[in-house]
């Protein structure tokens, strides 16, 4: 049932995680993932037949509030933490490629 | 220095401000003095805030209310808290440069107590490892000995507070990032109940996982701090809803018929024969003391680990989506287009550890692995909790040790991640569980301090006070204290 991951799996796994990785880096971090990937894999051990997962431990359901817009008037402060600003605006590359 | 954390805890600093033996200001600049003298070797500070912390020292010596018992006193915060307008960056590259535009909660309500924040205190980069290595900026030194990890993810917070630079500091613990470190110290560490303090402006990691607790020198001051920070806040959804005991309501009162469970999964393979040897003649210590002490079973405990770094990783891999290089923090000089943007910055802004968890935490959640990763850990996530409830059904306490090894050298585990996260086998179920747990030193071998570990029921955190007190006024070993410079 091991399921090996490979270097492929890996790299695409960087691309959906928007993070790149030289040959040699992909490498390493592929022998480390596929440790702790079988280290997971222990919990195959388990018999979770019919047990409901848990995903918060919470006792609280949910808190509603009215919806009601707060004005944290923060948006100059907010805006001189942006890398780059113009107009009051965050400023960022062409999304398009071949634009400027 | 005027003052000297080693020999006075928050109510002697208490008592000597409010009846003016020193001003709050004064004592803030000794405490500035103390780290300019000492952390050039401990390294436990990322930043200081001397020009704030002294305006706020002022501030309130002019007013002279010092009725609140953290009045005046100064402390270190984890530099994954929010604090308006100071920079905080979860010991991250990509977050270099930030200052939050709010408080988080438990900053506002220690400004409100009037407390004198000094700085942040090194951390892993946003809390992920267990030896505060993997920050970006430096390295923090075991107080007790500088060729050892201080441990993590809170190392910086715990090794400022045993070397006497801060009476108190803020940690935050996911999977152990308060109780291991306090172990490595041989202070007190808390992790409060899941929901007892609010996470607001916390830097999340894992959400069903995080919580804000103190680390101080004694069981008193912890519980003095706890009572600052608790209690609901609408700010944070999972934040719960009950009143707020007085956590120091139960000290002194004695142990007596406490009931005590003692699992056996804490003593198996794995935990080095000095910390079992030690930490069951703790045991023995609260037995001869009048509790009722049993051997019980957490049958699943040695499932935590592999079930505790899916579940971690794949919400940290989403809570880490937000940085990005667009709002806020490092923006790839180099990036041209918007994908560049994402994928540079994230690829220079966060360290190797950060990287593999959102590698394992995308790979968890990704399709093909759903069922056999993320879901299965959420499966053994409730067996971990169903053995906890069975034993409190009879039981007060829970004990234990907090780390199966004492602290190691500087480098000796990094380029081992697998080996790092088994050294959490023993807290982390109780992050898994959302239960109250404490650390508190059990004496020490070889001259470093290893850690007894005390878990309570579901908001229970006022008996875990109750017995820690019991056995730190037993054996006093707050009053052994590192050599550092006097």
């Amino acid at each position: 049932m091991a399921t090996s991951i490979s270097k492929e799996e890996v790299a695409h796994v960087a691309d959906l995680a928007k993070l790149s990785f030289s040959d040699q880096e992909l490498e390493h971090f592929t022998g480390q993932l596929q440790e702790i990937v079988a280290l997971c894999e222990k919990m195959a051990e388990v018999d979770t037949e019919g047990v409901k997962p848990t995903f918060s431990v919470t006792a609280n359901v949910n808190h509603l509030r009215e919806d009601v817009a707060e004005d944290w008037h923060q948006k100059k402060a907010l805006l001189e933490q942006a890398p780059e600003e113009a107009a009051d605006l965050i400023k960022v590359p062409a999304i398009l490629n071949g634009e400027d | 220095m005027a003052f000297n954390y080693f020999d006075t805890n928050l109510d002697d600093l208490h008592e000597a401000l409010q009846s003016g033996k020193v001003t709050a200001e004064q004592l803030t600049k000794d405490t500035f003095a103390n780290i300019a003298a000492t952390d050039a070797d401990l390294q436990a500070f990322i930043r200081l805030h001397e020009e704030e912390a002294l305006a706020q020292a002022r501030d309130i010596d002019e007013k002279g209310d010092f009725s609140n018992p953290l009045a005046g006193i100064p402390m270190a915060m984890k530099d994954n808290i929010a604090t308006n307008g100071l920079e905080t960056t979860g010991a991250s590259h990509i977050l270099e440069g930030f200052k939050p535009v709010y408080d988080a909660a438990v900053t506002t309500k220690l400004n409100e107590a009037g407390a004198v924040v000094v700085g942040k205190a090194n951390m892993d980069e946003f809390a992920m490892g267990g030896s505060t290595e993997t920050s970006y900026y430096k390295k923090t030194k075991n107080a007790w000995d500088y060729t050892k990890v201080p441990g993590g993810s809170s190392g910086g917070s715990a090794a400022a507070v045993a070397a006497g630079q801060v009476p108190y500091a803020l940690g935050s613990d996911t999977g152990g990032s308060i109780r291991q470190p306090a172990a490595f110290n041989g202070i007190v560490g808390m992790k409060p109940t899941y929901g007892r303090v609010s996470r607001f402006g916390l830097f999340a990691m894992a959400s069903s996982l995080d919580q804000i607790g103190p680390l101080t020198r004694t069981v008193k001051d912890n519980a003095l701090v706890m009572n600052a920070i608790a209690g609901f806040d609408k700010r944070d959804s999972t934040s719960a809803e009950l009143e707020v005991p007085d956590f120091t309501a139960k000290l002194g009162e004695s142990i007596k018929g406490m009931k005590i469970a003692v699992p056996e999964e804490y003593f198996q393979e794995g935990i080095a024969t000095e910390v079992a040897t030690q930490v069951k003649a703790a045991i023995a210590q609260l037995e001869a003391m009048g509790a009722q002490v049993d051997q019980v079973s957490l049958p699943h405990t040695q499932y935590g680990v592999a079930a505790y770094y899916v579940l971690m990783a794949s919400e940290a891999s989403s809570n880490l989506q937000r940085y990005d290089g667009i709002r806020y923090g490092f923006r790839s000089p180099e990036a041209k287009s918007l994908e560049e943007v994402y994928k540079d910055t994230r690829t220079d802004g966060f360290g190797d550890e950060v990287k593999r968890r959102i590698m394992l935490g995308t790979y968890s959640l990704s399709a093909g692995a759903y069922d056999a990763f993320f879901k299965k850990a959420a499966q053994v996530r409730t067996l971990i909790i169903d053995d906890f409830n069975k034993v409190f059904e009879n039981y007060d306490l829970i004990v234990g040790p907090t780390t199966p090894t004492q602290p190691y050298g500087i480098g000796e585990e990094i380029d081992d991640p697998k080996a790092m996260y088994l050294g959490d086998v023993l807290t982390i179920p109780v992050n898994l569980a959302g239960l109250p747990g404490l650390s508190i030193n059990a004496g020490f071998n070889g001259g470093m301090p290893i850690g007894l570990q005390m878990i309570g029921k579901p908001f229970d955190e006022a008996t875990i006070y109750q017995a820690a007190y019991a056995f730190e006024q037993e054996n006093r070993f707050f009053e052994q204290h590192p050599a550092v410079a006097d």
